[in-house]
C-alpha cells in the first residue's frame, strides 16, 4: 500500500515538474508581457534568441547562454560571464536574474535592436538593468549580439595612504563606577520635511555629526494624528549614512507608504547614536552630477564615482539629497551599484528622480555609503 | 559569629521588631564607626542568645553570661541602624547606629568625556568619598577639585560634600587637548581624564590647482576661533560646480588640511564646508 502511494506521489510530483517545464515564463521567472511577446513574434523572433539566452543565464547555464551570442561581439566567454554575473564581490555576485522585460526597438528581416530590461534580485531589494541589445540572423538563427563589457583596469600600484583611523577600547565589567564611560557621539538633525509620495508619506531630511567623533546612526520617526494616536513608527533603515564621520552630514529617508500625509498632526524625530569604530577612507569623488533623462522617459539624478583610495568598495551605495530654492530638503533618493568600485576606476551611476522633483530641485547632493567586504 | 539559617533570621527579625520600642540598654554606645570593635557587658550567670540585627546583616550567638560579648569590625562594617538583643529567660535589647568610617576611596563622575572648548559651565563632576567598607560618607567633607591642562591649572575649588556628595561645573577653557581632572579629600584621591576639543571652525579657507584630471584643493590649516586645530578626521566636502554638472568630495582633515581632486573642467565654482561652516568660493577656468 505504502509503495503504491509513494509511486502515486511521484508520479503527480513528474507530472508537475513536466507542466511546469511547458510554462517557461512561469518556471524562469520571465513576466508575462514579454512571454505574449515572444509567443507573438515567433520562435525565430530577435526577442526568442534574447529570451533564450536570459533564460540560460537564469539557470547559470553559461554555455548556453553564451551559444546565443553572435560571433560579431568581439566578446570572450570569460568577460560575457564577469558581466552578468559580476566580480570584486559586487552586489552582482550575489544577485538572481529573476525576470526581464523586452521592448523591440526597431526590426528588419536581417536585424533588430531590442530593450532588454533585466530584473535581478538582491539582498537590498530588485534591482533592474536595462540594456539596448542588438539582434543579427547568422543563417536561420537569431544571436544577440553582446556588447563587449569595459572593465575597470587599473595599473598594479601602491596608494600610499594616510588615512585616519578611530579604534574603540570598551571596559570591562570589573571597571571602576565612572572611571571609563566615554560619551556617545552628539549628532543632531538639521532639517525634516513630510511630503507626500504614492499615496503615503515619507519623511525625509539632514542630520550632521557634530562631534570629534565618528558616530553610527540610525534616525527614527514617529507619525502622530490629530487625536494624539501614534499612525506609524519607522526607521531610515539603509536611507542614511550610517557612520558619519566628524562633521559630516548625512541625508535621511523614512518610508510610510499607508500613512496619507493630510492624516498626519505631527513626526517626532529621535536619532539614535553610539560610538564605533571607523575609517576615513576610502574618499569617493562624485562627478559629473546632473538631472536628466534616463533612457526610459523618467528623470534621474546620474554621474560617476571616483573611489581615490587604493580599497575595493564592494558594494556602493548612492543616497542623493535634492534641496529648493530655498535650501530646503525636498526629496531624498537612494540606489545601489551592482559592480564594485575598483581603486581609481570611474564607474556611473543613476539615481531616478520624480518628475516634480526633478522640475523643483535647484540644487542637490550626493553620498556614498560603501560597504566592503570583511569592512564596514 | 555563628550564621544562623533561616529560622535565626527570622527570630532575630521577629525579637528585634518586638524589642524595637524596649530601650532597656545594653550598655553600647549609641553610635559606633564602622568597622571598630566594641565589647558589650552580659553579667549574670548561665546560657544566653545574642542577637545582632541590621538592614544588611542578622547574626545569632549562643554564649555564657558574665563574659562581655565581643563584635568584631566587621559585624560592624555595614552603616545604619543596628539592634542588638540579649535574651536569658528575658530579652534586653537596644538599637544603635553605625556612622560611615573616614573616606578611603572617593567615586569621581565626570561630564562629558569630550568636552568643546570656550563654553562656560560645559564640564561637570560628581564626587563621593566612601570608607573602606564601601560606606557613603555622609558628614560633611572637604573635596578639592581640579582640572590640569596643557601643564597648567585650567580650574581649582573646594567643596564641602552634602549627604555624601561634591560636586564642580567649570568652563572649559581655550585650550583644546587633554584635560586631567583630580578630586582629593584628605590623603585620598581621584583622577580622571577628558578631551578638550575645538569647536566649530572659525575661517575656512580654501585654495585651488590645477591637476592633470581636474582641479586639486585644499584648505589651509584648519583653526577654530581660539587658534586650535580641528580635529583630524574632520570631513570637508568640497564641491565643484561647472558645466560638467557638480562634482563633491567629502575629504577629512589630515594634519590639519583637507585635500581632495576635482575632476571638473572649464569654468568652474568651488565652494567648500565643514559641518554648517562654509568657506570661501573660488571661480576658475580649468583646461579639459
Amino acid at each position: 500500500m505504502r509503495l503504491w502511494i509513494s509511486l502515486l506521489l511521484l508520479g503527480v510530483t513528474a507530472a508537475l515538474i513536466v507542466a511546469g517545464l511547458g510554462q517557461p515564463g512561469v518556471l524562469w521567472g520571465q513576466n508575462r508581457e514579454s512571454r505574449d511577446a515572444v509567443d507573438a513574434a515567433g520562435a525565430g523572433a530577435p526577442q526568442a534568441a534574447i529570451a533564450s539566452l536570459l533564460r540560460n543565464v537564469q539557470r547559470h547555464d553559461w554555455d548556453g547562454a553564451y551559444a546565443q551570442v553572435a560571433g560579431s561581439s568581439n566578446v570572450d566567454q570569460a568577460s560575457f560571464i564577469r558581466d552578468l554575473s559580476g566580480t570584486h564581490g559586487a552586489l552582482r555576485t550575489f544577485s538572481g536574474l529573476t525576470g526581464w522585460d523586452l521592448n523591440p526597438l526597431r526590426a528588419t528581416d536581417s536585424d533588430a535592436e531590442v530593450r532588454a530590461t533585466m530584473h535581478w534580485a538582491t539582498p537590498v531589494g530588485a534591482l533592474d538593468d536595462a540594456r539596448d541589445l542588438k539582434v543579427v540572423r547568422e543563417g536561420n538563427a537569431w544571436k544577440v549580439v553582446w556588447p563587449q563589457p569595459h572593465f575597470p583596469d587599473p595599473p598594479p600600484q601602491v596608494i600610499p595612504l594616510t588615512f585616519m583611523r578611530w579604534d574603540l577600547v570598551t571596559g570591562g565589567s570589573g571597571d571602576e563606577w565612572g572611571n571609563r564611560n566615554v560619551d556617545g557621539p552628539r549628532v543632531r538633525i538639521v532639517s525634516m520635511n513630510a511630503v507626500s509620495y504614492e499615496g503615503g508619506s515619507v519623511v525625509i531630511g539632514e542630520a550632521i555629526n557634530e562631534d570629534s567623533i565618528p558616530a553610527f546612526v540610525n534616525v527614527n520617526a514617529t507619525l502622530v494624528g490629530p487625536d494624539g494616536q501614534v499612525l506609524g513608527n519607522e526607521s531610515s533603515f539603509d536611507k542614511v549614512l550610517h557612520v558619519l564621520l566628524p562633521k559630516q552630514v548625512t541625508p535621511y529617508r523614512i518610508d510610510f507608504p499607508e500613512v496619507e500625509l493630510a492624516k498626519i498632526k505631527s513626526v517626532q524625530m529621535d536619532v539614535k547614536t553610539s560610538l564605533i569604530g571607523a575609517a576615513a577612507d576610502p574618499v569617493i569623488e562624485v562627478s559629473n552630477q546632473a538631472i536628466g533623462d534616463d533612457g526610459a522617459g523618467a528623470k534621474a539624478l546620474q554621474g560617476q564615482l571616483l573611489n581615490q583610495s587604493g580599497q575595493v568598495v564592494n558594494i556602493p551605495h548612492i543616497i542623493a539629497t535634492f534641496y529648493d530654492d530655498g535650501g530646503r530638503v525636498i526629496w531624498v533618493a537612494d540606489g545601489y551599484i551592482d559592480r564594485a568600485l575598483l581603486p581609481q576606476s570611474p564607474e556611473p551611476f543613476r539615481v531616478r528622480v520624480p518628475e516634480r522633483i526633478a522640475n523643483n530641485a535647484r540644487n542637490y547632493r550626493v553620498v556614498v555609503n560603501q560597504y566592503s567586504l570583511g569592512g564596514s | 559569629m555563628h550564621r544562623s539559617p533561616l529560622l535565626a533570621t527570622l527570630t532575630a527579625i521577629a525579637l528585634a521588631a518586638l524589642c524595637s520600642g524596649q530601650q532597656t540598654g545594653l550598655g553600647i554606645s549609641p553610635t559606633v564607626i564602622a568597622g571598630a570593635e566594641i565589647s558589650i557587658p552580659a553579667p549574670g550567670t548561665g546560657e544566653a542568645t545574642f542577637y545582632l540585627a541590621s538592614a544588611a546583616h542578622v547574626a545569632k550567638r549562643k554564649l555564657s553570661l558574665g563574659q562581655p560579648i565581643r563584635l568584631s569590625g566587621q559585624d560592624l562594617s555595614i552603616a545604619g541602624r543596628y539592634v542588638a538583643i540579649l535574651c536569658a529567660g528575658s530579652c534586653r535589647s537596644q538599637a544603635f547606629f553605625v556612622t560611615p568610617a573616614a573616606p578611603a576611596s572617593l567615586s569621581f563622575v565626570v561630564h562629558p568625556s569630550r568636552a568643546w572648548i570656550g563654553r562656560e559651565g560645559a564640564i561637570s563632576g560628581v564626587a563621593l568619598p566612601f570608607d573602606k567598607f564601601h560606606n557613603l560618607v555622609q558628614d560633611p567633607v572637604n573635596v578639592d577639585f581640579s582640572i590640569v591642562a596643557g601643564g597648567s591649572k585650567l580650574y581649582s575649588a573646594s567643596a564641602p560634600s552634602r549627604r555624601g556628595i561634591a560636586w564642580f561645573r567649570a568652563a572649559s577653557g581655550s585650550k583644546a587637548g587633554a584635560a586631567q581632572l583630580t578630586a582629593s579629600a584628605g590623603t585620598v584621591s581621584a583622577r580622571r581624564a577628558l578631551q578638550l576639543v575645538a569647536s566649530d571652525p572659525c575661517r575656512l579657507q580654501i585654495r585651488a590647482t590645477p591637476a592633470p584630471k581636474g582641479v586639486a584643493v585644499e584648505t589651509e590649516p584648519i583653526h577654530d576661533c581660539s587658534g586650535n586645530a580641528i580635529p583630524d578626521g574632520t570631513i570637508v566636502t568640497f564641491t565643484a560646480n561647472g558645466a560638467d554638472g557638480i562634482s563633491t568630495v567629502d575629504a577629512p582633515v589630515k594634519h590639519g588640511v583637507a585635500r581632495a581632486l576635482l575632476a571638473s573642467s572649464g569654468n568652474v565654482v568651488i565652494t567648500a564646508a565643514s559641518g554648517v561652516v562654509m568657506g570661501n568660493e573660488l571661480r576658475m577656468s580649468v583646461k579639459p
